[in-house]
């Protein structure tokens, strides 16, 4: 007792003086904002949400009518949407960021930005990496994992870029002209800490060619570190930054403090603890070992409190000031971003309970959450920032407050009627999937029925995304006549006392009697160096013995399955069809033996998927003949009548590229896939043979094809995917 | 399997950094005044012309 009394009084002494100090700043110095560089990536904001809404547009269109995939490679659904999800997350977003950012730090920190040309070389080489993602990715370069389909080279370009972000942040932080950090900022600092950790682990991957890489991981393993990366991206890109943007522009916009500062406190640090732990929620039910769902399960539920902390403080922040969010269209925006903030938020960890997460996921269901915290919290408080922002910078009123608001209701109106429809169409689509007769047959067993069935429902959802749209091309011309109508403070001139140097309260004190006074403190160093020992120890020795537990009739792919796998990647199959069989008995009634982890050891990158727009094709292999695979590709359509399936006629008459075999076998080799030695270079051999048997198979069935063209190696492919364990084990429906 | 290692090693070294940096920001005295920081985020610091003169 008498020792926590005497901590307390030693606080007390300490701080006292250093309050008294906190003000007695030194001279007056002036100095210009740099409000050109905000400007910049506004623009660059609107230009490239411009560009991403409407592919992902065009995308939700492709799944009502697939005639809009214009039977052409560059423009079908498997490389449209992941072209639309990057340059929605990282090109919209990002530079959303980038805005608020630029905008609120200088001001926070009484400072320029440390350096106006790694400003300038931040924005240029971003907008170069996105445009690279722009010109790659429906080009087919692609690592297939989804959020992170950039090839290696713009992976490299990527993390150049963060890194001079942050040196120009942290340079900025260092000149302050503020002692105290403004909750904005700590968010800022964790986004970018935690971004460049995801970003690092998760791009780990042996080069092939110029343009192609093989994940380092594999199957679950590759799995787990995907949705670590992947869900962490939510929460470190779409989350943090926008947290730190709406501690900034809300008592900003609204002119009021914060509604609780400590709370922000609470918020900030219970949430990034939390989050980095969510990742396996993604893969519940799937071959990941059952305590790592159970981690992820524990850890997503837990969210909920600071999530909503944080939501509670944003939407409380108002109070007493709901009138002024009847005039001014900022404030509508950002209440409805922080609404639907916290109902994507409490929806996520519902969707984490493995019992709801058994009925959502696969579904639609996951499509109407994401765009609930996109649209909503994302786009909603970008566009509030962008309403609040341009007058400011500009020195002159909106031009049209009831463009504005047109623009509230529309996008309002187009985030109900994208997400309801959708949460239909998850909800029925599921339930068909689930649904026994009496007789025990599954009621729907063909998987287009329940597909079919959506049409409608993505029709409307096709009708909010256009609406949503409209609402934010209205925005670019109001804020472009805006900007017309008044002239930019390119430098804004400001005023501050320079921070004096903080006189240490102890002096001359050596260092460690700081922690000796503070038994909490001291315990957890120790902790902390308890931890790291316990690390460097174990991880190797967990590493050595790897505990996925092998199956021995589980071989490495054939070349020319290597090859159909990586066409399989490039047309990005895995944005439809997922390649995981969950242990229901409805999926395994309807695809087969549910799926093993050791059977995805020589998967680099895994694609299990994360919807099944199509069926799961975990257990294609052997189910239908070549010529089925053939025709199928070349019209979907006519082998399924009223499937969405695109076309894939190219596969047919262009060749495969074998010239990299050996080098995609050396690089397996390196990664441990077991070949033999010297493979690489019979490799060659291997395929003609194994293409040659399909080229003749297919010719029994009356197709007459080349044994080089692409499709064979995708036949080859799809022939031998999940049929690895069904010589030692029974399919589940033979053993009945 | 192996990565479930890394992974969770990865999540300890951030989520200690961040302990750290809690520690680190307490003993900065980032909390002493849990009021006034969202007042002063609301004031604009316009340059004084008088003065300047």
């Amino acid at each position: 007792m008498e020792n926590s009394v005497s901590v307390d009084q030693d606080i007390q002494v300490k701080t006292a003086p250093k309050e008294a100090s906190h003000h007695s700043g030194g001279n007056i110095e002036y100095f210009a904002y740099d409000n050109k560089i905000v400007s910049m990536f506004a623009y660059a904001t609107i230009a490239w949400g411009l560009v991403g809404m409407l592919v992902g547009l065009l995308a939700a269109l492709q799944l009502v009518f697939p005639v809009l995939n214009m039977d052409t490679a560059q423009t079908t659904f498997g490389r449209i949407r992941p072209l639309h999800t990057n340059a929605v997350i990282f090109a919209f977003v990002g530079n959303g960021i980038f805005t608020g950012v630029y905008y609120s730090l200088q001001r926070l920190c009484k400072t320029r930005m440390y350096s106006d040309v790694l400003s300038r070389i931040n924005f240029w080489g971003w907008q170069l990496i996105i445009l690279s993602a722009a010109i790659t990715l429906p080009l087919g370069f692609t690592t297939g994992k989804e959020y992170a389909e950039l090839e290696w080279p713009i992976d490299i370009a990527i993390t150049i870029m963060w890194v001079v972000f942050g040196w120009n942040m942290f340079g900025t932080l260092i000149k302050r002209r503020e002692r105290h950090l403004y909750v904005a900022i700590w968010f800022y600092i964790a986004t970018f800490v935690t971004v460049a950790v995801l970003h690092i682990v998760n791009s780990f991957e042996i080069p092939v060619t110029f343009m192609k890489s093989y994940s380092w991981y594999a199957g679950v393993q590759d799995a787990l570190v995907q949705w670590w990366y992947g869900h962490n991206a939510v929460a470190f890109f779409l989350t943090t930054p926008y947290l730190g943007l709406m501690y900034y522009f809300i008592p900003k916009a609204a002119n009021r403090p914060v509604f609780s500062y400590r709370l922000s406190i609470i918020h900030f640090w219970a949430l990034i603890f939390l989050y980095i732990w969510a990742g396996p929620h993604h893969l519940l039910y799937t071959a990941l070992p059952e305590w790592a769902q159970s981690l992820g399960t524990v850890f997503s539920i837990m969210l909920l409190a600071p999530s909503w902390g944080g939501m509670i403080n944003g939407l409380l922040t108002l109070r007493g000031a709901w009138d002024k969010v009847r005039e001014s269209v900022v404030l509508k925006f950002m209440v409805v971003a922080i609404t639907a903030y916290g109902m994507a938020t409490f929806e996520g960890p519902m969707l984490s309970l493995k019992n709801v997460n058994a009925i959502g996921h696969f579904t639609d269901w996951i499509i109407a959450h994401v765009h609930v915290g996109a649209l909503g919290w994302n786009g909603f408080l970008t566009f509030g920032m962008l309403y609040w922002l341009f007058p400011k910078l500009y020195n002159r009123d909106l031009y049209s407050q009831k463009a504005a608001n047109f623009h509230f209701w529309i996008g309002s109106m187009g985030i109900l009627f994208y997400a309801i429809p959708l949460y239909w169409a998850g909800f029925t689509q599921s339930l068909m999937w689930k649904e026994f007769t009496q007789d025990g047959f599954l009621k729907y067993p063909n998987f287009l029925e329940t597909v079919t069935e959506l049409r409608y429902m993505y029709m409307l959802r096709g009708l909010g995304g256009a609406m949503y749209l409209t609402g934010v091309i209205v925005m670019t011309w109001n804020l472009i006549k805006t900007a017309k109508a008044g002239k930019l403070t390119e430098n804004e001139s400001a005023q501050a006392p320079a921070l004096v140097k903080e006189e240490k309260a102890h002096q001359g004190e050596h260092w460690h009697r700081w922690i000796e006074r503070r038994p909490i403190q001291l315990m957890i160093g120790s902790l902390v160096m308890i931890l790291i020992g316990g690390i460097i120890e174990m991880v190797p020795t967990f590493m050595v013995e790897s505990n996925v537990p092998t199956i021995a009739s589980v071989k490495p792919y054939t070349p020319l399955e290597l090859h159909g796998r990586d066409l399989y990647v490039r047309e990005g199959c895995y944005t439809c069809h997922s390649q995981m069989v969950r242990p229901f008995r409805s999926e395994t009634e309807r695809y087969g033996e549910y799926s093993k982890a050791g059977e995805f050891v020589y998967d680099h990158p895994f694609q299990w998927g994360s919807k099944r727009t199509g069926p799961d094709l975990a257990r294609i292999g052997g189910k239908y003949p070549d010529s089925w695979h053939y025709n199928h590709m070349d019209d979907p359509g006519a082998m399924s009548p009223g499937s969405i399936m695109p076309r894939y006629p190219w596969l047919l008459d262009d060749d495969l590229d074998t010239s990299t075999t050996a080098t995609k076998i050396r690089a397996m080799m390196t990664l441990g896939v077991p070949y033999p030695e010297g493979f690489d270079l019979v490799a060659n051999k291997d395929i003609e043979k194994q293409s040659e048997k399909i080229a003749k198979s297919l010719k029994e069935s009356g197709i007459e094809t080349a044994s080089n063209k692409e499709i064979i190696a995708l036949i080859a492919y799809l022939q031998r995917v999940g049929t690895d364990i069904k010589a030692s084990h029974k399919p589940v429906k033979e053993t009945k | 399997m192996s990565a479930l290692y890394v992974l969770i090693a990865i999540s300890l070294i951030v989520a200690v950094a961040f302990l750290l940096a809690f520690i680190w920001s307490f003993k900065e005295g980032q909390y002493e005044d849990d009021y006034t920081p969202s007042i002063r985020m609301l004031l604009e610091d316009q340059p004084n012309e008088n003065k300047k003169k």
